[in-house]
């Protein structure tokens, strides 16, 4: 009870549905590719329209391939999605920045870096990595493709009100620690099912501390540790990262908006559901060595006795073993997790004056075109080419196979992403995750390294 | 499938894995059609596990073992973590499963099944072992789940748990109505929050 979430939940009801779930109303409505075909086929065979087409913003990211996007797409399927949710929108009326438009990248960098998503909104789309909108201070969460048909028809979602959770991390975190790290000490604590049913408001001075790409990084991770949503009360960090973004409150409207949110918080007397704390000082630069993202470690630590053998078998991995000096065939810098000018940043910082480790494929993909022109502006294009590194095309890349970039069977992968399910990057892919940091060491010294012996 | 739900009786086909996730459900390779057959999901379901690389089915997998069939997948604790995709629902639904009995479901997969008739029913991890125990000495062991009352029975033990489904919801399964249909009747109260509400949102 008057929580943040209470407030930000209840100002969108519209009505309490008998016996049922709550009417919620819908600020903003994503829409990639992969999750919204049926659901426009959907409105067709009803014979509706969107009841709010300018809430509803769309763009292709899966399936857009990280070189060449001036040409047509080659795999002709991926091709057919790209262009249904073109023709889609165009039918529907909907915004839409196709691929090579200034706008386009993931939608969850896109979103807050051009101020569509702000504090206080309901935003939903058909892709679990919405909880990464929360960091505005926003309730954020991904949807099926039912309920984008759903929102599309009505603006509206039905849904049963979840249960509230803080998340205090207290304290500052070590050198090489970062907000991806305190993620995946979090899941690894709490495993991937600690949150369910949970919506997550993250607390604590190490979470007031990070910047707003750190806290995108964290709440996009919300959703592995079984949480429906994770969000970040907004303050002074959130209103300079949204002002002046292109779609954020300009002149007088600002001041009023600024206003309103700075009213978003938890009241001191607060009631979550369910509250846990931890301290920013236990935590270690992270690495998984299993098959979910709940399955890590610290990086100088030793795979666990009792991992599940399935996992480890997949992985190629002994109980007891330390993963420190193992090889890597490729590293993956992007996602929405870790794609933007923050993660590039970090890991210039780590290969400025080094070189790539020969063998190497690295990948570093910006997670949209505005962090590639953030990149070039800062001249850390020119640090990572010195370095032997190239940059591809905005898109989600190698985070799963779907486009060109894919792992082979065996190969080990190490990447910023959030998932190291069984095949996620390609049939056979092994994955481990771990922050740019972590990624950057390895992709200079080719073997899994400690971002803190550089 | 839109269907009026009331009482199901059938056999089951038993997965005693845990963590079972979507990626495994249906991999993300299936994700690439922009049309909701839900055949073509089904004929998918399992797809990894379920066939061999060259297409083959692999005869390990409950799903080619003529021994078990039925309306109902009974499966381990945490059905349907990772990936939201609905296509996972759909390919439940697609293969003909009207209800997958678990003691846990990822939150959002719960809900995309409910959303495509599929009914989740979740029951005490006691029960469920018992009724992997069930299957495994009689793969025709059958298993009833009645809407109206909200119970589940294995009937070979007699052995019966009540399960939670909140009333709406219960309401358009028994009535084939969907959350959309339901929506769109409530057009003037959207409205009517939208002039009302506070205008700094
Ligand atoms: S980057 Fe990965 S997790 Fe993020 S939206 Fe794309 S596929 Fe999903």
């Amino acid at each position: 009870m008057n929580t943040l979430f209470d407030k930000m939940w209840d100002a969108h009801v519209v009505q309490h549905v008998k016996d049922g779930p709550d009417q919620l109303y819908v600020d903003r409505l994503y829409c990639h590719e992969v999750t919204s075909p049926q659901a426009f086929d959907g409105l067709r065979a009803r014979g509706l329209r969107c009841f709010r087409p300018e809430r509803i913003v769309c763009m292709p990211d899966h399936n857009t391939p990280t070189h060449d996007q001036d040409k047509p797409i080659e795999d002709p399927v991926s091709r057919k999605q790209v262009e249904t949710l073109a023709a889609n929108a165009a039918e529907f009326g909907l915004t839409h920045y196709g691929m090579m438009d200034p706008r386009n990248g993931i939608i969850h960098v896109v979103g807050p870096e051009r101020g569509l998503s702000l504090p206080g909104m309901t935003i939903v789309c058909g892709d679990s990595h919405t909880s990464t909108h929360g960091a505005v201070g926003a309730i954020a969460f991904g949807i099926g493709t039912s309920e984008v048909e759903m929102v599309m028809a009505s603006q509206c979602i039905l849904q049963p009100k979840p249960r509230s959770m803080r998340i205090r991390i207290e304290g500052t975190p070590g050198p090489g620690v970062t907000a991806k790290d305190l993620a995946l000490y979090l899941m690894q604590q709490l495993t991937t099912s600690g949150a369910t049913g949970h919506f997550v408001e993250y607390a604590g001075s190490a979470v007031r501390g990070l910047s707003m790409e750190g806290r995108l990084t964290l709440c996009n991770l919300s959703i592995e540790m079984g949480a429906r949503g994770g969000f970040v009360a907004p303050d002074e960090v959130t209103f300079a990262y949204l002002k002046d973004k292109e779609f954020a409150p300009k002149g007088e409207a600002w001041d009023r908006a600024v206003a309103y949110w700075r009213t978003l918080r938890s009241g001191d007397d607060a009631i979550f559901d369910r509250e846990v704390s931890f301290d920013a000082a236990d935590i270690a630069p992270m690495i998984t060595y299993g098959t979910n993202p709940g399955m890590g470690m610290p990086i100088d630590g030793t795979v666990p006795a009792d991992a599940a053998p399935k996992s480890l078998q997949y992985m190629g991995f002994q109980p007891g073993e330390r993963l420190l000096g193992k090889p890597v065939d490729y590293v993956f810098l992007g996602a929405c997790t870790n794609g933007r000018i923050e993660d590039f940043r970090a890991f210039a910082s780590v290969v400025q004056g080094r070189k790539k480790a020969p063998g190497v494929v690295a990948w570093l993909v910006p997670g949209s075109w505005e962090v590639q022109r953030q990149i070039v502006a800062e001249g850390l294009d020119r640090v990572l080419a010195e370095a032997g590194f190239a940059i591809r095309q905005p898109g989600c890349s190698a985070c799963l196979g779907m486009n060109d970039d894919k792992v082979p069977a065996g190969k080990y992968c190490l990447a910023t992403s959030n998932r190291n399910f069984e095949g996620r990057q390609g049939p056979g892919a092994r994955t481990l995750l771990a922050s740019p940091l972590t990624v950057a060491a390895a992709a200079v010294t080719g073997v899994i390294t400690d971002p803190r012996s550089l | 499938m839109k269907q009026k739900f009331h009482i199901i009786e059938s056999s089951c086909v038993p997965l005693p894995l845990e963590n079972v996730d979507t990626d495994q459900i249906i991999p993300a390779r299936f994700l690439k059609a922009t049309t909701r057959d839900e055949r073509y999901f089904g004929e998918n379901l399992f797809r990894d596990w379920r066939f061999r690389p060259d297409g083959s089915p692999e005869p390990g997998f409950v799903l080619n073992d003529p021994r078990y069939h039925g309306d109902i997948l009974v499966a381990g604790r945490n059905f349907g973590s990772g990936s939201s995709r609905e296509h996972a629902a759909w390919a439940l639904a697609g293969y003909g499963f009207k209800v997958v009995i678990s003691s846990f479901f990822a939150d959002i997969h719960k809900q995309n099944e409910l959303n495509n008739f599929v009914l989740p029913v979740v029951v005490s991890e006691d029960f469920l072992q018992e009724l992997f125990a069930t299957i495994a000495a009689d793969p025709s062991a059958k298993v009833r789940v009645d809407v109206p009352a909200q119970t589940v029975s294995n009937l070979a033990t007699g052995r019966s748990e009540s399960f939670e489904l909140n009333a709406y919801k219960k309401y358009c399964l028994m009535n084939a109505l969907d959350d959309i249909d339901y929506l769109v009747m409530q057009k003037d109260q959207t409205e009517t929050y939208e002039k009302t509400r506070n205008h700094a949102l």
